[in-house]
């Protein structure tokens, strides 16, 4: 009975952390340019991926990739286990997709094209009336579904994309930059439609804003240049965001009266230095909220010991970190 | 099988629905009509459908890229290619339903011309077999025109410049028999092979030779191909 039992618990825990998405040294190339450059990830199921990155860092090439519609120049990507590349049909089944430009066939009705997209991805035609009902509901289209798609707003054709990628109940859901151009209400809406597809779809989208993806998502990778640069919760990210600042610094002078001084300096956390007694170089990081540099500079000067070098340093992720709410707060 | 039929459909209802194939229908039934009265006010007039069935080949030259044009450039324009191609469809199944759609767009435009053959009927005592084997070779010919074509516009997200390609290649197919007066040796028998209007002769008289029939299916087949091709080389760009 208790065997039982245990063996029970053990494949719940299984199902829990079962992976759904798995990426293995994800290269791709156009021509000699390194679209991305070695990207290692997975996503457990029923999981929320946010994809942050300033434009061209590689989030739609992944998601192409991912969604067979480019194979990498190297490495391996699976979804549900299936091979994107010698598996692709099947992979491929798994996966409802709105890419970045949400493609659709303007002169057709919204029911319509969500008929169409339903038979190409081999849905009986009982299963795709229920389903068509179910997306319209879900996007709320009611009013629209005899509209023709070309005379719907950017906010609606939105929601026809995202009806059209959860229609067939797929198990992944990819959404490149699901809310880009559409106004500040469905923005809300659109986060809080997505926010309720986790838990039953495993999900990944793309931002190249902040909030955005701490708003939606329970875990965020940060590409950069084609390459993964951090991955944590949006909240632990926040906060080693907030305790970084770095300012490197020669000084030449005592260092048993330097380093004291230096952390006397309001707002410094910690001073390490290296070199001889008589010429240091100190590494200083403070808390972040107001600049140091100038404080560190008056205070050397005043003692009257050589200043040979003050520079801060740059933190490559609050750079790019910096750029992305930067990008926010113009927007807004 | 499914798939290439969910294809088709949304592209014939597309043709249909705009005013796109009833236009190629009026045009290509004012010029047979045309030439098929040229044909009979003649001193000695024959009751036959040659009349249009000559011209028919040119038309169809200029027709069948305007059919054509939209079905893979408007995709690439669109970006809706990239949902046919992560849906989990085939290549073949792609480009077989946008032919089965193009093909059946044009074989309507032949429907009202059968209104040519009622009054030879009427007032005449034709031949009903030549009026057959050419009804079977303009659909042939056809179908390599519309392979050509759908080729065509996979090539470039601009439809212009797909139906101009088409077009152009189709006219040297069709003239390049001309030639032959100015080659010696085997290159006669080259052009004269080549040459797409030259297969379509003997299906107007009535006969239908194996080797014209291969001729259209292997022109066909392998231009389809060829779109298939393409279309899988974008996977590699």
């Amino acid at each position: 009975m208790e065997r039982i039992h245990e063996g029970k618990s053990h494949t719940m825990a299984d199902l829990k952390k079962e992976t759904t998405i798995e990426v293995n040294n994800l290269t791709k190339y156009y021509g000699d340019y390194p679209a991305i450059e070695d990207i290692s990830f997975t996503v457990n199921k029923g999981e929320i991926l946010g994809f942050l990155g300033p434009n061209a860092a590689g989030k739609t090439t992944t998601m192409r990739i991912l969604t067979g519609f480019m194979p990498p120049s190297g490495g391996s990507a699976k979804i549900a286990g299936y091979d994107v590349v010698s598996q692709s049909l099947e992979a491929r089944r798994q996966i409802g997709y709105l890419p970045e430009s949400v493609p659709l066939y303007t002169d057709m009705t919204v029911e319509d094209y969500l008929d169409f997209m339903g038979k190409i991805r081999g849905m009986d035609s009982k299963r795709r009336k229920t389903r068509i009902d179910d997306v319209i509901s879900i996007c709320r289209l009611e009013e629209y579904k005899s509209s023709i798609i070309g005379k719907l707003s950017k906010g609606f054709r939105q929601r026809v994309g995202i009806s059209q990628a959860i229609l067939h109940e797929p198990q992944v859901l990819i959404l490149d930059e699901p809310t880009i151009g559409i106004d500040p209400i469905q923005v809300v809406e659109t986060r809080n439609l997505i926010k309720d597809l986790g838990g039953e779809h495993t999900v990944i989208l793309s931002s190249h804003i902040l909030p955005e993806v701490s708003a939606v998502c329970e875990r965020v990778i940060i590409i950069h240049e084609g390459q993964i640069v951090a991955e944590d919760r949006p909240d632990n990210l926040s906060n080693r965001l907030r305790a970084t600042q770095r300012v490197e610094v020669d000084i030449r002078g005592p260092v048993s009266e330097v380093t004291p001084a230096l952390r006397n300096v309001q707002g410094v956390r910690d001073v390490t230095h290296s070199g001889s007694n008589e010429l240091s170089s100190y590494v200083i990081q403070s808390d972040g909220e107001d600049n140091i540099t100038e404080d560190i500079a008056a205070l050397i000067a005043s003692k009257g010991w050589g200043l040979l070098r003050l520079q801060p340093t740059n933190m490559s992720l609050e750079e790019i970190f910096l750029s992305l709410t930067t990008t926010e707060a113009e927007k807004q | 099988m499914k798939n290439t039929m969910a294809i088709a459909w949304r592209e014939i209802k597309t043709y249909f629905t705009s005013p796109m194939a009833y236009i190629i229908m009026a045009v290509y039934s004012a010029l047979a009509s045309y030439y098929f009265v040229t044909s009979i006010s003649g001193v000695l007039p024959e009751a036959t459908i040659r009349g249009f069935l000559i011209p028919s080949t040119l038309i169809f030259s200029l027709l069948s890229p305007l059919i054509t044009m939209r079905l893979l450039a408007e995709e690439q324009k669109l970006g809706t290619l990239e949902l046919l191609m992560t849906a989990p469809l085939k290549e073949y199944e792609i480009v077989l339903g946008k032919f089965i759609a193009s093909l059946l767009t044009l074989v309507s435009t032949l429907v009202p011309t059968l209104y040519l053959v009622i009054l030879l009927v009427m007032f005449g005592s034709p031949d009903l077999g030549p009026v057959l084997t050419g009804y079977l070779g303009l659909i042939l010919f056809g179908m390599a025109t519309l392979s050509l074509g759908l080729f065509a516009s996979s090539l470039s997200p601009n439809q212009i410049v797909g139906a101009v390609l088409a077009m152009g290649v189709l006219i040297i197919l069709s003239v390049i028999d001309l030639a032959s007066n100015y080659v010696g040796g085997i290159f006669v028998t080259v052009v004269d092979q080549v040459s797409i209007t030259n297969h379509f002769e003997d299906f107007s008289r009535g006969i239908i030779d194996t080797h014209d029939v291969v001729y259209y299916l292997l022109f066909t087949s392998f231009l389809l191909f060829l779109t298939i091709r393409s279309l899988e080389s974008r996977r590699w760009r």
